[in-house]
């Protein structure tokens, strides 16, 4: 055998054993892409398992119980003695609600979390939700509104204030850290200027009060509950239809176009569609405390770093509003409104983000 | 507390650029205002008074409608004098001894937390005195402090502004929910759970204001005498300590003053943000930053401050009243959001 051969067949055999590499390379790679997947719709569908679970046990369980055939019969709309009643008027309005109002929260926060790349950025924490509920409680106790309108009002309050915390907080452009600042200054004047409204009213009425400053289901009725469902049926395909965008504009402006994606327009679209969800569920039951900021984060800590957030936020948003909500109606003795037990168990999460991402030195 | 010549030395040439003369001058033409204020806070109200009839009440005479409104009116008006000048004091030293300029008791939580404290030991251990309610308020807000200060000083950078209103709000929020669920099953608590979420000074009397004001005054008496050695710490640690400062007892003991000033004055008021964050920038605008001007002026000034909100807050929603918490947040926050806009991107 020549020299030339011997090149010829090594040269070979290494072009071979590297198609080989990146052959075995490229299988890893959609193995591992392929189990994410899998784990991904495993753990979404856990999740959408857990809020059914839970969403027919606070059917069922309450000061009476009634058995799952009962309950279907209600759902199904025949008339049961009893039941109609206590599921169909008291106990399925506010588990909707709480179910409508955790999907909106979840959406709606994970979306502003994953656009300005910062978990303290949710609607909750930069005024928001407050300014929603500001306006709420204006148009309920001063106006005497009806519910359309007071969802209107408190969507129009809702993006009025992301307008102004971002002009705020605009200054030779945007910081994270400064439109978070801005926004807890914002959301503390929102806050006493619900608390004013409030004093105006005839008498301080302690559970109404409680609804627009932490957020409360007592007393859902059907009438509430409907703007919000219409809201998450609009406004979801729109975030959803979105979501590719949303993860592209992530890495950055320039990439984001460079990648085809109309930056402004994706952002706007955006915007107004989670600001509406945060906002006509905030009309409905107040802002409950935390929940569009913890969903997000505790939904990203389940399912890893890897595809869109925003399904598995809006469940973990759903679980967390229902959960709370039975916990607060029959855990404690005392009935405490749902708000109260999200503030309870979100805050000392937020203080340990806090702290866990001081630790690493990273910026939040 | 250690007085160095060397840091006397620092603040005299302060003092030679902005005349004592004229310092004093402004001083007295705040205390100026602050009667002006007083007066108008023990005359106007959802009756309005004449002044014989003010001068009359404050003469001891209580016969007739208008003299007993005023004299009412007298023990709400001292204790949103005091009230306003320990928040105010309390939110400079705070600014000095975290070198934040966003610090306030508000923000920071303390008064929030010394409200829990409050609300805690009157639902479960049955606390009635009010000397006892001081107590515990500043026990609440010394905890709050450590708890706050501690979570915004971990990792790089140490305690840097974003980071300790991050934690203040953070945990003020956490405890605000508290005192909703420890307050909440106690009928005889909840009636009252709107004083301890929004501070107000209508609850004012002679008797709780003679509780505190030992307490505000042991606060402010310990704030003042640390004034100059928070002049020394405005130089950085390093240089405090080459001044012959001790850096750590200086800290701590100046804290501990502003903890118990805003904590007696939450016991009574319950919590009110912003006072403590408005006043001292707006008296550095005044006297620059030598403490030994600053302290004395944040105290008249927050004095001027609160009283002058509690006049607004009774005149705007006639005739009921709005509480003094409310009004400060509404002239505090954008205050609040006026400084993170000034200041600059690293100092974040």
């Amino acid at each position: 055998m020549s020299g030339a051969d011997l090149r010829s067949a090594r040269g070979a055999s290494s072009t071979a054993a590297g198609a080989a590499r990146i052959a075995s390379v490229a299988s890893d790679v959609a193995r591992g892409r392929a189990r994410r997947g899998r784990r991904r719709r495993a753990v979404i569908g856990l999740l959408a398992a857990a809020v059914l679970v839970v969403f027919v046990l606070t059917l069922m369980v309450g000061r009476t119980f009634y058995g799952p055939g009962e309950v279907l019969g209600v759902v199904l709309g025949q008339d049961v003695p009893g039941a109609s009643f206590t599921v169909g008027r008291l106990r399925l309005p506010r588990a909707v609600l709480a179910i409508a109002a955790g999907l909106c929260f979840g959406l709606g926060g994970v979306t502003f979390q994953t656009m300005l790349r910062n978990p303290l950025a949710s609607p909750d924490i930069i005024g928001i939700s407050s300014g929603a509920s500001a306006a709420a409680a204006f148009a309920i106790v001063t106006l005497s509104l009806d519910d359309a309108q007071v969802s209107a009002f408190a969507i129009a309050a809702g993006l009025a204030v992301a307008v102004l915390v971002y002009l705020l907080s605009k200054k030779g452009g945007v910081a994270g850290t400064r439109l978070v600042l801005v926004g807890i200054g914002v959301a503390a004047m929102l806050d006493s200027l619900t608390a004013y409204v409030l004093s105006g009213a005839a008498q301080w009425d302690l559970q109404e009060a409680l609804r627009w400053l932490t957020g409360s289901l007592n007393g859902t009725s059907w009438p509430q509950v409907v703007p919000v469902l219409v809201a998450l049926v609009v406004l979801t395909p729109v975030l959803l239809s979105r979501s590719r965008d949303l993860s592209v504009t992530q890495l950055g402006d320039d990439t984001a176009s460079a990648l085809g994606v109309r930056v402004d327009r994706t952002r706007l679209v955006v915007i107004l569609a989670a600001v509406g969800l945060i906002s006509f569920a905030t009309a409905a039951c107040g802002p409950i405390a935390f929940v569009a900021f913890l969903s997000g984060p505790i939904a990203a800590r389940i399912i890893g770093p890897h595809g869109s957030l925003l399904v598995p936020s809006a469940l973990v948003g759903a679980l967390l509003v229902l959960v709370a909500d039975v916990v607060g109606q029959f855990a404690l003795g005392t009935r405490f409104p749902v708000g109260v037990v999200t503030g309870v168990l979100g805050a000392p999460y937020l203080i340990y983000l806090i702290v866990r991402t001081n630790r690493a030195g990273g910026s939040l | 507390m250690t007085v160095t010549t060397t840091s006397g030395a620092a603040s005299d040439v302060a003092a030679v650029r902005r005349p004592r003369r004229l310092r004093a001058a402004w001083l007295l033409a705040l205390l100026g205002v602050l009667v002006v204020v007083m007066v108008l806070s023990l005359t106007i109200g959802s009756r309005s008074v004449s002044i014989d009839d003010v001068l009359a009440a404050l003469g001891g005479a209580t016969d007739g409608f208008d003299r007993a409104s005023v004299a009412k009116r007298i023990p709400r008006t001292l204790l949103a004098v005091a009230a306003g000048a320990a928040l105010a004091v309390a939110g400079a030293v705070m600014q000095g001894v975290t070198r934040n300029p966003l610090a306030d008791p508000g923000i920071l939580g303390v008064t929030t937390g010394a409200s829990l404290a409050v609300v805690t030991g009157l639902a479960f251990f049955g606390l009635s005195a009010a000397t006892s309610i001081v107590w515990v308020a500043i026990v609440g807000a010394a905890a709050t402090a450590l708890f706050v200060y501690t979570v915004g000083s971990l990792g790089r950078g140490g305690a840097t502004p974003l980071k300790l209103a991050l934690a203040g709000a953070a945990t003020s929020a956490a405890l605000a929910s508290f005192i909703t669920a420890v307050a909440l099953p106690r009928g005889d608590i909840s009636a009252n759970i709107r004083s301890w979420q929004i501070g107000g000074v209508g609850g004012g009397t002679f008797s709780s204001l003679g509780q505190v004001l030992p307490f505000l005054a042991v606060g402010l008496v310990v704030c003042l005498l640390s004034a100059k050695a928070l002049n020394s710490l405005a130089l950085g640690d390093e240089l405090a300590a080459g001044l012959g400062e001790r850096v750590a007892v200086v800290r701590g003991l100046s804290a501990l003053g502003a903890v118990v000033l805003c904590g007696a004055a939450t016991a009574v008021t319950g919590p009110i943000g912003f006072v403590g964050l408005v006043v001292p920038h707006a008296c550095r605008l005044l006297t620059g930053v030598d403490h030994r001007w600053l302290l004395p002026f944040s105290a008249v000034g927050g004095a001027v401050l609160l009283t002058a909100a509690d006049v607004v807050g009774r005149v705007v929603a006639r005739p009921a009243e709005i509480d003094v918490g409310i009004v400060t947040a509404l002239i505090g926050a954008p205050f609040f959001i006026w400084i993170v806009r000034r200041a600059k991107l690293r100092a974040l």
